[in-house]
């Protein structure tokens, strides 16, 4: 009964209470016959973090500064991407640019606090600056003012100074919008740049690829002309695991995405699958079938002292560290069939199976320890409604929400390093030639596709 | 409050008891047809040619095709050889020289039987010529493949040994799917030349990376019952593909089944 919160409750948890909300509380607790667990409340995602209003933010186009016939381009992408990055930021409530001043202030001499708090605009803030290129070099000053506070408004005052390309505008913007989050977010950090690593289809073969959060920039990492998967970014960014169909099956491969090729990682007995970084970057967890069954196993990150952490018939996929602690690992096992979720300590103990039935599969654990996000199709029997959708379940209480509905098969939800945001895969009709990465807030909204099609298992970087 | 599936379960379990049913049914009329197809040629009974002249020699005889196995439509020249003989027949062909040639081409798989009889007695050979169904999953015309020093084609070892089926979401063998195994050890027991590559196959349905453990369970289960039947461990070379190498690509469980499987193949 209590099991299935339902989306309203979920997102109600932010605002005050409302009197239906007040009304169903209270017939939970007339209802109750078991006291106290019973008369839960809804829980929150970091995306409900912060406060319920959201703070009203203006971004003006900003100054060209130098004459230079590279400015017009790279001014549109800075421009574009500032104003994506705060709004995909999902904390903000962006005044949109028909409502905004049509004016460029370059410098804070040049701002007019009033123009921008009067109607329509109504800004709290106001982020504006100057963009210029001169020779080869791209020089960007970034300011935020506090609109509200004329006697000392300046809250941010940033430059930069990169090469004079289009990646470098894209760059510079997404650090500035980082550090306006981090100003304006309550503690939240953004994740302007951060990255996504995801398989690419090309032909029969599956190979790595990569791009920036907001689905630019997508390029390829390998070209080893088979079938690669699950690539797992490491947390500090430097190296990248996945698994490789070779000569011995599937194998875990090693990236150093600093040396840019693949580096050593030793091929074992049977089929070795799905690895899965430890927080502090030393240990590996994936399933190997090496002893005969696919087994969750924790090696280190250059696959020497391998240790067995289940035994149990069938199989065992898809492990995923706690991030917060380090010290349990979420999971994918089929011991009674169909696949289920279940946790554990690393050292196998405390076994717990967090899915009462149905298909599960590819656990995401949050940054902040307290969810797993999965793929869930909850088999209610033939012809019965529902199908492969991302859900979160909040790991203490076991309690969950579908997060996407009636879209086709979903797949492989992966967390933003703020908890904020989720990346998931998903194909309309199922086909893996249709597949897309798809980018929503952490509680089904803001739900928009990141790639074209030919895309899938998106795993998003650490920071 | 742990919740256990209430709803699901049961549903489920009636679906998958009439499912294995429906399996259970077609298994057996497979393997009734498979046992009518081996028509037995066992020709002639001994005791009605009267008893040998012990002076008269002994009829031999020898009869080859070439190539063993063809696609649909192509001909193959079947070679005679017989001494001592009088009467040469081959059944279906008629009465012949006693050494000769003659090219066939058959619709499907054909066992050719030669009967040489003489003053001596009577003396069999026999040749079978595979005819391979049109869309199989090897194409090309390497049939009379006899790499690996065994001297086996690809066509004879698919002619011998089938793949094994499974349920859905299921790597226990089912009877057909023993049945098949213990056929296909039968085979490697009989040809120790051979090395053998097991590869786990699942449907299109469900998550990638549960599908290839789900693949290896399928895989080291066929291969556990070749081991179990005597095939040396070190002579097969277990693959999980799980879903990433589709055979069927229909949504339709015809299509999901024939995804479901453990594939036999020469590892050469």
């Amino acid at each position: 009964m209590k099991r299935m919160l339902s989306m309203e409750n979920f997102r109600i948890r932010s605002s005050t209470h409302s009197p239906r909300w007040s009304f169903i509380l209270f017939l939970l607790l007339c209802s109750c016959v078991a006291p106290v667990s019973s008369a839960q409340d809804g829980f929150k995602t970091e995306t409900q973090s912060g406060s319920a209003e959201r703070l009203r933010v203006a971004v003006a186009s900003f100054k060209i500064g130098t004459v230079d016939p590279h400015n017009e381009a790279l001014h549109t992408t800075f421009d574009t991407t500032l104003y994506n990055d705060l709004a995909n930021a999902g904390i903000f409530d962006l005044v949109s640019k028909s409502m905004a001043p049509q004016v460029s202030p370059g410098a804070p001499a040049e701002v007019s606090l009033p123009q921008w708090a009067a109607a329509p605009s109504l800004a709290q803030m106001v982020a504006f600056g100057t963009l210029g290129v001169t020779g080869d070099r791209l020089a960007v000053n970034g300011f935020l003012f506090d609109v509200k506070n004329p006697q000392y408004p300046q809250v941010l005052a940033k430059q930069y100074g990169e090469t004079a390309t289009d990646d470098s505008a894209r760059q510079i913007a997404h650090r500035f919008a980082d550090e306006i989050i981090a100003r304006l977010g309550g503690g939240i950090s953004g994740i302007a740049e951060t990255k996504i690593y995801f398989v690419h289809l090309a032909g029969g073969n599956k190979e790595l690829w990569a791009m920036d959060y907001d689905g630019a920039n997508q390029h390829a990492i390998t070209h080893l002309g088979t079938v690669s998967l699950s690539p797992r970014v490491s947390p500090d960014n430097t190296r990248l695991a996945f698994s490789s169909l070779g000569h011995d099956g599937f194998q875990i491969k090693m990236y150093s995405l600093l040396l840019g090729r693949l580096v050593n990682f030793p091929v074992s007995g049977g089929t070795n699958l799905s690895p899965a970084w430890a927080p502090n970057g030393k240990d590996l967890s994936y399933s190997s079938s090496r002893t005969g069954d696919p087994e969750i196993w924790i090696s280190d990150i250059n696959g020497s002292g391998g240790r067995r952490v289940t035994n149990f018939r069938g199989p065992d996929v898809s492990p995923v560290f706690n991030p917060r602690s380090g010290s349990q690992i979420a999971w994918i096992s089929g011991r009674t069939g169909l696949p289920q979720l279940y946790i554990m300590e690393t050292d196998g103990s405390a076994v717990q199976r967090l899915t009462d039935g149905g298909y599960a599969t590819s656990p995401s654990w949050s940054p902040n320890g307290q969810f797993v996000a999965f793929a869930w199709n909850r088999k209610y029997g033939p012809g019965a409604p529902g199908g492969q959708d991302i859900y979160i379940m909040e790991i203490a209480t076991k309690r969950w929400i579908q997060l996407t509905h009636e879209g086709g098969p979903c797949d492989f939800p992966s967390w933003s390093p703020d908890g904020r945001h989720l990346v998931y895969a998903n194909s309309p009709d199922g086909r893996a030639e249709h597949m897309k990465i798809w980018t929503m807030l952490a509680d089904g909204t803001q739900r928009h596709p990141l790639t074209s099609t030919g895309s899938d298992m998106p795993n998003w970087s650490w920071k | 409050m742990n919740v256990l599936p209430k709803q699901v379960s049961s549903s489920r379990m009636k679906h998958s008891a009439s499912r294995s049913l429906i399996f259970l049914m077609v298994t057996a009329l497979s393997l009734s047809l498979a046992t009518g197809c081996h028509k037995k040629r066992s020709g002639i009974d001994p005791n009605s040619l009267g008893p040998s002249t012990a002076s008269a020699p002994v009829p031999t005889a020898a009869l080859t095709a070439n190539p063993v196995a063809i696609d649909p439509g192509q001909t193959v020249m079947l070679s005679w050889h017989t001494t001592n003989a009088n009467l040469v027949t081959i059944d279906g062909l008629g009465e012949l020289n006693p050494n000769g040639t003659q090219s066939v081409s058959p619709s499907t798989s054909t066992s050719y039987h030669l009967t040489a009889k003489g003053e001596g007695g009577a003396t069999e050979a026999d040749v079978r010529v595979t005819v391979r169904p049109a869309p199989a999953g090897s194409t090309g015309l390497d049939s009379a493949n006899t790499h690996n020093g065994s001297d086996v084609s690809d066509t004879a070892f698919h002619a011998a040994v089938q793949d094994v089926f499974f349920d859905y979401d299921s790597y226990d063998l089912r009877p057909d799917g023993q049945n098949n195994a213990a056929q296909a050890a039968a085979y490697l027991v009989a040809h120790p030349g051979v090395k053998v590559l097991v590869g786990g196959y699942c449907d299109e349905r469900g998550s990638a990376e549960y599908n290839l453990a789900l693949g290896e369970n399928r895989a080291n289960s066929a291969r556990s019952a070749l081991v179990d039947a005597g095939v040396a461990a070190g002579r097969i070379r277990s693959i999980s593909y799980g879903k990433e190498k589709q055979f069927c690509n229909e949504a339709n469980e015809s299509c999901w089944q024939e995804n479901r499987r453990a594939q036999f193949t020469i590892d050469r």
